[in-house]
């Protein structure tokens, strides 16, 4: 066995984790939606390391087509990394449902639906790592990011729990919250250089990370301070704040 | 956003357009103008800044390998970095490297760079089998020397003013060792020196560190460094940690003072006139890649790296009336890199000739263009050029006396409106 399945896989983060897994050997599955867009990426892993890299079609949302998805992989992975996010816009999360829903759904209730497959399997094989890509977004609500928090914030409290319940089975179950990434998601936004991460830094930390079996990963780790910090602000005062 | 290369002198204010697919990039040609290409700006001065960049490093992917033939097809802002990890451990190496393994293939050919080797192997665009290129009317060709050759030979070495390079197909070299027998041979001045170099003219790598501030007698004393890969199979190349300059020095921790001990200290390393070493490719090629942000040594006003070359016949001379001069005004780099060069090839714009390079880092600071200057003239004195991928400052004058097929080169930007597109500070001031 010798593949590791990358959901979410268009994902900035997930092609420099798919990029990192490769080199260190393993096979891969990546798993996304419209996924034959990711033809050209395949190729360029297996040029770079000679590495088998298989495409699946996976609609996070279609829940009830996940455990068909994980029936028909032939050699069931390693371990799993999941990559999903959509961060949404906040405002329009506010006045639209839609909106709020899918932000809800694609962080949370998606990736719990998927997890939970695979998390039974590998109770049952007693082997593997599960990983989920959360955010720092979710250790604290703020205004102008909380709906997108909430659905990382439950995504996190997911994690820890099935880590809980999978640790007797020596499956390992590693959380992972990046701050500031230089994605496609947040192009836009103005960040601070010095806490900005480059998706290939997020994958070096996620894959050194994973094999010696942190629980909770901070990416950059500068960021565990600063949301220990932000964390610990009493709400009497953070809710007059504008951070 | 406020963008600049590695020299961190100028800072410009540019727009940064991004492209996924060619007709993206047509449209971008399309509705701007005083574009430039823009890789992982490892070049030192102005070259790749401009009002609008175009961003060239997302485009990474690699797209295949013949094993047979050594033939690796990749995007263009694939790094060389990349490129070892993957190939070392399989026994590829790089046909033509410079001092640092972190530029994109397309810069490396949009400066047609050279490395250690270029005595034996000519610069990077002799590995170029062929390129793709979209150019100013948005067309996106396939160009390699022998189909379009005006287009190579103006792009090769061209700093990006003839259009975007998207992908490119070039050979790699078979290796049989990550490791490389090292001889380093110590002179003690500029005559000595020369004679070790062409003594050494048969040695696939050689390179010198010179010691810029030893004055009379000692002037151009150096460590010359040559060597070939070992065959001993041992190919287990691996991505080291780097350390990284956190944050821009203070002024006053780069003087006269401290190049002066730092350079007696690495001349002091080696006791013997000729000692050998078994080195990896890292030490041997990209020593200082292996600190991150080294450019922060130099402080926030940034550096520049004066780097010119002087024929053969005039090497003498010219290398000492400027080590001279450098030597007397007491500023002087931690790195001086002498390097014998082979012969030149065809492309307009392409720095190597048959003779001496000299790379020199300059902290910027008052005075400093003064003193470049001097040195500029020297070199025309001596019919030499300056590199362009590493400058920040040259004249038009100078330019364009060091380099006689300008004329070439202007007007076959000029038949294919390439010069109403493309644009960086320095092509605006060199008139190129």
């Amino acid at each position: 066995m010798s593949y590791v399945l990358i959901v979410g896989a268009k994902s900035d983060i997930a092609k420099a984790v798919s990029r990192e897994y490769a080199k260190h050997g393993y096979d891969l599955y990546l798993a996304a939606r419209n996924v034959n867009t990711l033809e050209d990426f395949a190729k360029d892993i297996t040029v770079r390391t000679q590495r088998t890299v298989k495409l699946i079609e996976l609609d996070i949302l279609d829940y009830t087509s996940h455990q068909i998805f994980y029936d028909n992989l032939e050699e069931k992975p390693l371990g799993v990394i999941s990559a999903i996010g959509y961060l949404g816009e906040q405002d329009k999360s506010q006045t639209d449902f839609d909106q709020a829903q899918k932000i809800m759904d694609t962080n949370y209730k998606g990736v719990v639906s998927l997890f939970n497959i695979i998390a039974n399997d590998f109770e049952k094989r007693r082997s593997g790592f599960m990983i989920g890509i959360s955010s720092v977004a979710g250790d604290r609500g703020r205004k102008s990011n909380y709906t997108y928090g909430s659905a990382k914030a439950a995504l996190t409290t997911y994690l820890s729990g099935l880590r809980n319940r999978l640790y007797d089975a020596q499956v390992h179950v590693m959380t992972v919250k990046p701050g500031f990434v230089a994605t496609k998601m947040t192009k836009d936004m103005d960040l601070p250089e010095k806490l900005t991460a480059q998706p290939e830094e997020v994958a070096d930390d996620i894959y050194q990370a994973q094999q010696k079996g942190a629980n909770v990963l901070y990416t950059k780790w500068l960021w565990r301070w600063i949301m220990l910090i932000i964390k610990n602000i009493p709400e009497l005062i953070f809710k007059k704040m504008s951070i | 956003m406020s963008l600049m290369s590695w020299g961190m002198h100028p800072k410009v204010k540019s727009t940064v357009l991004v492209f996924d697919k060619t007709q993206t990039l047509k449209k971008i040609i399309d509705e701007h103008d005083e574009l430039i290409p823009y890789g992982n700006g490892r070049s030192y001065g102005d070259s790749a800044l401009s009002t609008n960049i175009i961003n060239v490093k997302p485009k990474d992917y690699f797209i295949a390998f013949n094993e047979k033939t050594g033939l690796l097809h990749v995007q263009a802002g694939v790094l060389l970095s990349e490129i070892l990890e993957s190939f070392v451990s399989r026994g590829w190496f790089l046909k033509v490297s410079p001092g640092t393994k972190l530029i994109t293939i397309g810069g490396a050919i949009a400066s047609d760079i050279h490395g250690k080797n270029h005595h034996i192997e000519g610069c990077f665009s002799e590995c170029v089998k062929e390129f793709l290129i979209t150019i100013a009317d948005g067309r996106t060709l396939t160009c390699s020397k022998e189909a379009t050759p005006e287009l190579f030979k103006a792009t090769c070495g061209g700093q990006g003013l003839t259009g975007v390079i998207l992908e490119a197909k070039i050979y790699l070299k078979k290796i049989n060792s990550q490791y490389i027998d090292q001889t380093t041979i110590r002179t003690e001045n500029l005559r000595e020196t020369f004679e070790a170099f062409e003594a050494c003219k048969q040695k696939p790598y050689s390179v010198a560190w010179i010691d810029c501030l030893a004055k009379g007698e000692k002037l151009g004393k150096c460590l010359l460094m040559t060597g070939d890969f070992r065959s001993d199979g041992k190919l287990d190349y691996k991505k080291k940690k780097k350390r990284n300059i956190p944050f821009n020095f203070p002024s006053f921790a780069l003087n006269n003072l401290s190049v002066r001990a730092f350079n007696w200290l690495y001349y002091r390393k080696i006791k013997e006139k000729i000692s050998q070493q078994r080195v990896d490719i890292d030490t041997f090629f990209y020593p200082l890649d292996a600190i991150g942000h080294w450019n922060r040594i130099y402080g926030k006003s940034g550096l520049t790296q004066y780097q010119f070359i002087l024929p053969k016949a005039t090497s003498y001379e010219g290398l000492k009336e400027i080590l001279s001069v450098i030597s007397k005004s007491g500023k002087g780099s931690f790195l001086a890199v002498l390097k014998l060069h082979g012969k030149a090839n065809d492309n307009y714009l392409s720095f190597p000739l048959e003779g001496y390079s000299l790379a020199l880092d300059f902290k910027i600071e008052r005075g400093i263009f003064d003193l470049l200057s001097k040195l500029d003239e020297i070199v025309v004195k001596y019919e030499g050029r300056i590199y362009l991928c590493k400058d920040v400052r040259v004249t038009k004058d100078v330019f364009e006396k060091g380099y006689p097929q300008v004329e070439t080169f202007r007007r076959f930007r000029r038949e294919n409106k390439m010069d109403e597109k493309f644009q960086s500070l320095q092509s605006k001031r060199v008139g190129i």
